[in-house]
């Protein structure tokens, strides 16, 4: 299931809770394993222990605590939610990502100004809250022309974290938090899902704890980093962690080592984690006068405004088709929200297509820089299909490539910086390939879990109980904006709607939002 | 914003009721214009209120039926889809000389024809703002749902 060089993120080893043990011993046993849908007693039997808990949600990320959050303010006591997962923090492993691919907490996120996790209204915004706490117009100013006289307007990545933390405090989401690693979900007969977690070593009599829940929410993140297929196999082939890395993971011998040293860097990507690491080589060559010399590799060149019609037409430019966000604006909640909603299947695959693709935003920083670059040959680009990765002499890596004219070129380079994504094939997340091969889940047009519009797990209903998912895990549905903050918001806010629905917790109308969001004014608990 | 059609119908309506209003009645005790010489404090008050709810009233209709579908269309070329917050406020200037010129036009008193249009400025810029400020701010603590169904109230 889990291969064995897939890389894990923030060092955790997902092979750690494996295995099954004897009847009785309170570890898994094979007939769980192989048992759909459990029974009280079949789980007894095993002599895992088992925990009440109204709404398990597994991650322990911000996908969690963003539910956590709507949950508390439409009335749920914390004493009704298990948040399991083994972070310190719900924005441990954001962070931990956004650091390594160069977006430490001082720089500023792809993010709208009113996505706010610790914030569920989005008022007042970070653009706001920057003005007012450093005293100064220019985020307003930003954020009143956006984007027509300026860039969009994001804010630095320590605004969020320090959002979020202000509000666990205050919706006593510390209380909800049950530390451990999540090994699978299953329905159970009667009704709800038990779901199975690891205790760190020492911290429970048992190896596994079992908690039984009505309803379920899946938030786990990404499985796992993803290399290009030619980057994956030299590094298999040649064992080199250290001049071929993932700008997910940490790399700052590159950066160190060009310091030192002039050298060449050949970086592949054209989104947002691309445009981080180059800013980082061209601040590296202007404050530490490092020699850098950068090669980027486009398999797919936009030259200029691109898309099926006339109105629907992106901007790019020298290689890079530029978005404000990761997706398109609307698709948050506006007309493409509306528009996808409406579609399945093949549909709605056209429609992810042609709003997807890898894309950056317009920033003039950005621009100027690799203008610069390319004005003073520090900055080179080659256009083609990478055919062959391999060690060349003096201790470089050399690319052989084939251009878009069909000629060959060679270039070595002294790290391969791999800058094209996270995704990896939900399968190799092991709760998500339970839930698929066991508990009713299927795949959606992208291959990744099937939701519905409330993101209910398709498949997964284990009456009174609702199973539900959020998150990158769920990119393919109906709703496009999955992996960000507001995404995950819009989730939440469908998942507590449907809660409030089925009676679960209150349903968050005018008068609880006013009230709820007064009392986060002041910072009082909820 | 990132409305969808439907959103901007409900939207602009409800604003010009539950904002527009209120704020006109009050600039009837603050407004400093003259709308006829020698008028009284009372008779000030009640020329800003028969022309500022008047005009609401034209904005709302003229709104909905000309400028929404414009915007709306116009919205259609941009990739993002959204509406940018400067074209809200910016489109108060075409917003306001036309509700002047209907409102002068078709007034339902002979006053309507003589209204000024420095006072008349004022009053719709104010308003306008309001309304802005609202939109970008507080509305999505009072609706939570608001922002995600492209402006949609119900």
């Amino acid at each position: 299931m889990v291969s064995d060089d897939t890389i894990t993120i923030g060092g955790v080893d997902p092979t750690a809770d494996a295995g099954t043990g004897p009847k009785g011993s309170g570890d898994l046993t094979d007939q769980l394993v192989d048992t759909d849908i459990w029974s009280d007693e079949l789980v007894a039997g095993a002599g895992i222990p088992v925990v009440e808990a109204p709404l398990v949600t597994v991650g322990g990320g911000i996908g969690s605590f963003v539910l956590v959050d709507y949950l508390r303010i439409a009335g749920l006591d914390t004493s009704h939610v298990r948040s399991l997962g083994i972070q310190e923090r719900p924005w441990q492993t954001y962070q931990y990502l956004t650091e390594v691919s160069q977006i430490p907490a001082a720089e500023r996120l792809r993010s709208d100004s009113s996505g706010c996790p610790g914030n569920l209204w989005g008022f007042p915004s970070y653009a706001l809250r920057e003005a007012w706490r450093e005293k100064t117009f220019a985020p307003l100013w930003n954020v009143l022309t956006e984007p027509i006289l300026t860039d969009y307007w994001t804010p630095r990545a320590g605004t969020a974290f320090a959002d979020m933390e202000r509000e666990a405090g205050r919706i006593g989401y510390w209380d909800t938090v049950v530390k451990g690693q999540v090994r699978m979900v299953r329905r159970r007969h009667g009704g709800g899902y038990f779901t199975i977690l690891t205790p760190p070593r020492g911290a429970a009599q048992t190896k596994r704890v079992a908690y039984r829940s009505r309803h379920v929410h899946l938030a786990v993140g990404y499985p796992g980093l993803r290399f290009l297929p030619d980057l994956q196999g030299y590094r298999q082939k040649h064992r080199d962690y250290r001049r071929v890395v993932n700008a997910y993971e940490p790399h700052e011998q590159v950066y160190e080592q060009l310091r030192r040293n002039p050298g060449i860097v050949v970086v592949r990507g054209g989104g947002i984690v691309a445009s981080r690491v180059l800013q980082r080589l061209i601040d590296d060559r202007d404050r530490h006068g490092a020699q850098t010399t950068i090669i980027h590799l486009f398999r797919t060149y936009i030259d200029s405004s691109h898309g099926p019609s006339l109105f629907m037409r992106r901007k790019g430019a020298d290689g890079w088709a530029f978005q404000g966000f990761n997706w398109p604006k609307g698709t948050w909640g506006g007309q493409l929200r509306d528009q996808l909603e409406k579609l399945e299947g093949d549909a709605r695959k056209q429609l992810l297509g042609v709003m997807g693709g890898t894309n950056t935003p317009h920033r003039k920083l950005w621009i100027n820089q690799l203008d610069r670059g390319r004005r003073e040959g520090f900055y080179r680009v080659y256009i083609g299909e990478v055919q062959d990765v391999a060690p060349g002499p003096d201790n470089t890596v050399v690319t052989r490539i084939k251009q878009r004219d069909g000629s060959q070129v060679e270039v070595p380079a002294d790290f391969i910086v791999d800058a094209t994504g996270l995704e990896a094939d939900i399968k190799e997340h092991r709760v998500l390939a339970d839930v698929l091969d066991h508990s009713g889940a299927g795949r959606n047009v992208m291959g990744r879990l099937e939701v519905e519009r409330n993101f209910e797990v398709r498949g997964t209903r284990s009456e009174p109980g609702r199973m539900f998912a959020s998150g990158s895990a769920t990119l393919g549905g109906p709703y496009a904006g999955v992996d960000s903050f507001l995404g995950l918001q819009y989730a939440a806010l469908q998942i507590t709607d449907e809660l409030a629905r089925l009676g679960f917790c209150r349903r968050i109308g005018v008068a609880r939002s006013l009230s709820q969001w007064w009392r986060w004014a002041r910072n009082r608990r909820v | 914003m990132t409305p969808n059609f439907v959103g901007r119908l409900q939207t602009r309506i409800f604003v010009l009721a539950v904002i527009g209003v209120p704020v006109v009645l009050v600039l009837g005790f603050f407004l400093p214009v003259r709308t006829a010489p020698g008028a009284s404090s009372s008779e000030i008050r009640a020329d800003v209120w028969e022309a500022g709810l008047f005009t609401l009233l034209v904005v709302a209709v003229v709104g909905c039926v000309l400028w929404e579908p414009i915007y709306h269309g116009l919205q259609q070329y941009r990739w993002e889809k959204d509406w940018p917050t400067l074209f809200g406020l910016l489109t108060g200037i075409n917003e306001g000389i036309l509700a002047y010129l209907i409102v002068r036009e078709i007034g339902p008193t002979p006053e309507f024809a003589k209204v000024e249009a420095g006072g008349f400025s004022l009053l719709f810029a104010l308003v306008w703002l309001a309304t802005w400020l609202w939109l970008n701010g507080p509305m999505r603590v009072v609706f939570i749902r608001w922002r995600f169904r492209g402006g949609r109230i119900v």
